[in-house]
């Protein structure tokens, strides 16, 4: 065979792999337009589009609708983020450029943690929390992020101190002279430099929480609280049997955070998993 | 300070030995100890409140009869006893979770190197087919995902109506307990992307004259691959094997959502049962012992693999071609 001739068969290999793996979602766009009768009909496209199964599905939980939901989550990542970039850039700073005894023993605790089976925790935690008041309302979340310890917490620490330690530290020193404070390096000097560090974190950040279904599920209770997955599960459930394509639609509006994300910073994002192996 | 009176004090330190100037040497950490704690302190805070303080209580949890409406009730090693001698459902999620483990991990991972492989050699479009691969992987977490694959598998799903087209006539996927499992682990597969971003990474790592030396001596593609491309790689496939399996043993979303461990607990992964006991029967002393008893299997499994790993993990210093970034 050709080099020419190889080349276009691992296109042409490539291609239909690529095809195999998002024609689920072709189907899926299809399908959250189709009427339950067309739902089992090989083809990809309804005749006649249901755009009911969006407008519906909006509204399929009676007293409450998906704006409400999308609110709660996105006010809850909002909470989110911001609690863990100050606090997970602080503690990376603290690693990467202060010394203190002990330094490295915590260090390999944190590596240590990073290990460590979330199945573990869940229990104590959410007994923790029970007795503090804290079911049922969006504390669970907010506090451990505040803390460095929440869903991806440590990860963020630890790609967080690899990024600063390769910021120069004649930038410190010259500071210091200058009679810059440590806090003073790291607001001013240190994390504009770890920007990019920064929007991966963020990136991440967002998408483990949006998907933090087994939390949402375990403190949040009421309907009025409930974030997207949570009202996702209940239509699903209430619904079996009756709408699927309204199943279907809400859940596919539910990715579109996801994939404008993952559109805008799709380089940012798979450098990301690459260089520190986080899972997507 | 002037260059003079740095030099004496460098002399001075040396002359007064070693260990002097180790001491010294921890002494200059003290000059901010205490900022540097009140850096880090956020996360100490939470490792000591969040992560150790609730791993000792669940220890002490696993050891009593604990409810969340009664008080506490010391029972000894009861709970792990019922467990391992009288709890089936234990039985089956531990027989259900390996499977689980045994066949999406190994799937996932040749596939992700394959095509990893593959994509390595294309230069055009690499970053097209690279989206494509990744999305899934992207969204495969998401309730909505396992939502969408309920529908694909269902009785009158989308891969059924296509094998009738072939007129194969298909069977409930996720309600034969033969076959739900597996359309759990195809779900898992699908989501090889990221594992194939890694192995991309590893990949591009590995120095292009080691092939060319090697086609000079005249190897096949298929020895460089085993005798080359593998070796060199198996640090990252080892990153990916470790990670891969703590993964998949704490599988819950997909396994709650689309079968609810069923049918007839085909399904029934170990972090569905410890939730169904823990949060279903609010039984918290019972499901700690199960939590328990999940980290020693973990911790035995990633153990096991790192004892092996001296013999299958090559590091390039190895051969003294220095250590890898």
């Amino acid at each position: 065979m050709s080099a020419k001739a190889k080349s276009g068969f691992r296109h042409l290999f490539m291609i239909l792999l690529s095809l195999v793996m998002v024609y689920p979602v072709f189907w899926w766009i299809g399908a959250s337009l189709k009427s339950n009768e067309e739902l089992s009909s090989p083809n990809l496209f309804p005749s006649v589009p249901q755009w009911r199964n969006f407008t519906d599905g909006w509204k399929a939980i009676p007293g409450h609708t998906f704006t409400e939901f999308y609110l709660n989550t996105l006010g809850l990542e909002l909470a989110v983020l911001v609690t863990t970039l100050v606090s997970c850039t602080l503690v990376a700073f603290g690693f990467a450029r202060l010394d203190f005894p002990l330094k490295k023993f915590w260090f390999s605790v944190l590596m240590l943690t990073l290990m460590l089976p979330g199945q573990v925790l869940i229990i104590p935690q959410y007994a923790m929390f029970h007795q503090f008041g804290w079911v049922n309302t969006y504390w669970p979340f907010i506090v451990p992020h505040l803390l460095a310890s929440g869903a991806g917490g440590t990860f963020f620490v630890f790609l967080l101190v690899q990024f600063i330690r390769g910021v120069p530290r004649e930038l410190d020193e010259s500071a210091k002279i200058d009679g810059c404070s440590w806090f003073g390096i790291y607001l001013r000097i240190v994390m504009p430099l770890t920007k990019p560090a920064i929007v991966t974190v963020v990136i991440f950040c967002f998408l483990w929480n949006w998907d933090d279904f087994l939390g949402h599920l375990l403190y949040i209770n009421s309907v009025s609280k409930y974030t997207v997955g949570l009202a996702l599960k209940m239509i699903n459930d209430t619904q079996s049997g009756m709408q699927w394509g309204q199943v279907l639609a809400m859940s596919l509006v539910s990715i579109v955070p996801a994939t404008v994300v993952f559109a805008i910073a799709q380089k940012q994002l798979v450098e990301g998993v690459a260089t520190t192996g986080i899972k997507g | 300070m002037s260059r003079i009176a740095a030099e004496h004090d460098i002399h001075a330190s040396y002359a007064a030995g070693k260990v002097k100037r180790k001491r010294n040497r921890f002494l200059s950490r003290w000059e901010t100890p205490g900022l540097g704690y009140l850096f880090i302190s956020p996360w100490l805070v939470g490792f000591l409140l969040l992560t150790l303080y609730p791993m000792l209580l669940s220890l002490y949890y696993s050891f009593t009869d604990y409810t969340l409406m009664k008080p506490i009730k010391w029972v000894g090693l009861r709970n792990y006893e019922r467990i391992f001698t009288a709890d089936d459902k234990f039985h089956q999620s531990v027989k259900v979770t390996f499977l689980y483990v045994l066949g999406s991990v190994p799937l996932k991972l040749i596939f992700a190197l394959f095509i990893a492989v593959v994509l390595n050699k294309a230069v055009k479009g690499i970053s097209a087919y690279r989206v494509a691969i990744y999305f899934p992987s992207l969204i495969g977490g998401s309730i909505a995902v396992s939502m969408l694959w309920r529908n694909i598998f269902g009785v009158d799903g989308f891969i059924n109506s296509v094998l009738d087209k072939f007129g194969i006539e298909g069977s409930g996927w996720i309600s034969n307990p033969k076959t739900a499992l597996w359309s759990l682990i195809l779900l898992s597969v699908w989501q090889f992307g990221s594992a194939m971003v890694i192995f991309l990474a590893g990949l591009k790592q590995i120095p292009k004259d080691l092939y060319e030396a090697s086609s000079v001596d005249g190897a096949n593609r298929f020895v460089q691959f085993f005798r080359i491309t593998l070796p060199m790689l198996s640090p990252t496939l080892y990153f990916n094997l470790i990670m891969g399996i703590i993964g998949a043993f704490q599988m819950f979303t997909s396994a709650y959502v689309i079968t609810n461990g069923g049918p007839m607990n085909s399904t029934l992964v170990y972090a569905v049962y410890l939730y169904e006991r823990a949060f279903n029967r609010y039984q918290l002393g019972y499901a700690s012992s199960l939590a328990w008893i999940m980290l020693v299997m973990i911790a035995i499994v990633a153990a096991a693999i790192a004892l092996t790993s001296k013999y299958w993990v090559f590091y390039e210093t190895d051969t003294g071609r220095g250590k890898r970034k």
